[in-house]
């Protein structure tokens, strides 16, 4: 969108998009930035947006300020597209900037998220937006940002590193289950936000633009396609990701991430894909699949 | 210029009690606001006054609001003083939550749970932009559709259902029949549980608020999830002496909040989650969200945990949480201090004067040398 091209909304009397544009060029100056320096927390104008912090206000920010009119924008909470907050979020960008919305990874240009990574492999050209809580890893090693910044210019990373080995030590392994720290481009050591650890492997040398948006902390960061996403770990320790016993109740998939589902006050389980996209795409190509006697799964 | 001394406080005392009421009242051509319909439109303003000045009075806490303005840290300290001049007729059976008529029951925790997540009145999923057509009156409101069915009477709390494996601490009052009672007890320390509770429940919405916030950005490294929170109706018991059996007194509305926090273990103890626990009366969840995460910081002694931030050192908490205490301490500074700041500015006089005599010396030294 050119400068000055203020497409506003007659419907809503917003901006499109909500943001104004002024506001949008600087949110886009600092996505430049994340973008050039990988992993790096670029602190940015944040606004105040109608929704609560910690609900989704930094990525609706950088989605504001990258969605056009010709978008197609999915929104995922924890890897669904029905659940409440991915519902709001979405129906406040039709709302405010009538674009397409689309449940399926594929089709989407855009998808903000929270706590997951698309299961379905991302392609160039779409940009996955994550909402962010807490950007500063180092944040629960020191609470002062004066303190964690220095850490970061002298990429001195040691005392991560340290917190990780306390875990082995006390339990034989690292008992960090999400929000996994990583070094980005052999450089930054970043938060990948509360996605579980299981997706920190689909975050390395991914095709699509990775943004990251921290609303209450004023925070931008950014993996750009094919960077390297490396999660700590030790020689004798490797990085590893969650392992389910079963498969998905609905789907049948052994690949995927898998919530439990309580189903009676008896304490009964099952277990189905966090990502519904992922388990609805699978269960139609079941059903249109002619069974096979062989049955080859 | 003629000596004014601050003298004749009666008269202006007087004048100033009729100035808060021409003020309070406002523009006389407007209709004045009645005790019903703050206690139905500022419903959520009646339920925290209540909660503040632990007194379960919707007409009252209304009251308290209209003579306060709306100031709710005022109309708290306003019901406060009243409930003091009550008496004690009994002691409630605990409440049942469990059995709770529910109008709000969410899990954060677990997708689906029995009895299912019930949304509820919550400003959660408003996008906060202002409503104009709200400016008007007498428009007609949209109505919530009814469900095809009632809820269920007895939800289950979902926190229990993860205690059948031992992954969550049980709860219990070990058997603890003399409860603490903080309206009638001074604090003392190391608090119990009860104790603590109490003062976290009637403690500042605010204050509780930073420091719960303060425990999860760093300063109190919590890891928290909404196991469940609930609003509705439970009902209230007391056994009378007479009867010997418990009989219904009330239907009351609470919120309650069950946070369900890491634990990594010791020696003792094998790895669990924690709990941390709150309760309001009426509608408010930022409380008992608040409430259950400065509750779980500060069984850090407890738990073994090291001690390193002020959510989790309970005599900073609990000495600071009570709005009438706080306001009253920092109010005060604008009574009349001039005794005390007379002898103040005496030291200082002299202490500036035998600065100057010692400077004055030293630089003699100097140029001595």
């Amino acid at each position: 969108m050119s400068i000055g091209t203020t497409t506003n909304h007659s419907d809503t009397g917003y901006n499109f998009a909500y943001l104004d544009e002024q506001t949008k060029r600087m949110i886009r100056r600092s996505l430049l930035k994340a973008l050039s320096i990988p992993g790096y927390q670029v602190p940015f104008g944040g606004r105040e947006m109608p929704l609560a912090y910690g609900w989704g206000t930094g990525g609706i920010q950088v989605t504001a300020a990258v969605i056009g009119p010709n978008d197609r924008l999915k929104v995922i909470d924890q890897g669904a597209d029905d659940t409440t907050n991915a519902v709001s979020i979405r129906r406040f960008f039709q709302t405010v900037a009538d674009v397409a919305v689309t449940e399926s990874t594929e089709d989407a240009t855009i998808v903000q998220t929270r706590h997951r990574v698309p299961e379905a492999p991302l392609k160039e050209g779409q940009v996955l937006v994550y909402q962010v809580p807490q950007p500063e890893p180092l944040r629960k090693i020191d609470p002062r940002e004066t303190e964690t910044r220095k850490m970061h210019a002298y990429a001195e990373y040691g005392a991560m590193q340290v917190t990780l080995y306390e875990d082995i030590s006390r339990f034989g392994r690292i008992a960090k289950t999400y929000d996994y720290p990583a070094i980005i481009n052999g450089r930054h050591l970043m938060s990948p936000s509360p996605i579980p650890k299981f997706d920190n492997p689909k975050m390395e040398n991914n095709p699509a633009i990775q943004l990251f948006g921290a609303g209450r902390e004023k925070r931008i960061y950014a993996v750009p396609p094919y960077t390297s996403v490396r999660s700590l770990d030790f020689d004798d320790h490797p990085f590893e990701v969650q392992s389910w016993k079963g498969c998905c109740a609905l789907c049948g998939s052994t690949v995927s991430y898998l919530d439990e589902v309580i189903t009676d006050d008896k304490g009964s389980r099952m277990f189905v894909c966090s990502d519904t996209d992922f388990c609805n795409t699978r269960q139609r190509e079941a059903a249109a699949q002619p069974k096979t006697a062989g049955g080859q799964s | 210029m003629a000596y004014v001394a601050v003298k004749g406080g009666e008269q202006a005392i007087l004048n100033t009690l009729r100035l808060i009421s021409e003020t309070r009242r406002g523009d006389p051509a407007l209709a004045e606001l009645t005790l019903a319909q703050i206690s139905e439109q500022f419903g959520l303003a009646v339920d925290r006054v209540m909660t503040e000045g632990s007194v379960y009075d919707r007409e009252l806490a209304a009251l308290a609001l209209k003579q306060a303005q709306g100031d709710v840290t005022e109309a708290i300290f306003l019901l406060r003083a009243y409930r003091t001049t009550l008496p004690r007729i009994a002691l409630s059976e605990p409440v049942d939550t469990s059995r709770m008529t529910i109008r709000r029951r969410i899990s954060a925790t677990f997708k689906d749970i029995p009895g299912g997540q019930v949304l509820g009145p919550t400003y959660d999923y408003t996008h906060r932009l202002l409503d104009f057509a709200l400016a008007a009156e007498g428009l007609q409101r949209p109505q919530a559709g009814l469900a095809a069915e009632p809820l269920e009477q007895d939800v289950p709390q979902v926190i229990d259902l993860l205690d059948s494996e031992g992954l969550i601490e049980e709860e219990s009052d070990e058997g603890q029949g003399e409860i603490f009672d903080l309206t009638r007890e001074p604090m003392s320390f190391p608090a119990g549980r009860d104790q603590r509770l109490q003062n976290l429940a009637r403690g500042d919405e605010g204050f509780l608020l930073g420091l719960a916030y303060s425990t999860v950005r760093g300063y109190g490294g919590a890891h928290p999830f909404v196991g469940e929170l609930r609003l509705g109706e439970v009902t209230v018991e007391i056994v009378p002496e007479e009867l010997g059996f418990p009989i219904v007194v009330a239907e009351i509305a609470v919120t309650e909040c069950q946070m369900i926090n890491q634990f990594r273990g010791t020696v003792a103890r094998p790895p669990q989650f924690t709990r941390g626990y709150g309760l309001t009366f009426g509608h408010n969840e930022r409380k008992a969200m608040a409430m259950s995460l400065v509750d779980r910081a500060m069984r850090a002694r407890e738990l073994a945990e090291d001690v390193r931030y002020p959510a989790q050192d309970e005599e900073f908490v609990l000495a600071h949480t009570d709005n009438v205490e706080t306001s009253g301490m920092v109010s005060h500074f604008k009574l009349p201090h001039y005794v005390d700041f007379q002898a103040e500015l005496m030291l200082v006089r002299q202490l500036r004067a035998e600065h100057q005599v010692a400077r004055g010396a030293g630089q003699k030294k100097e140029a001595a040398e």
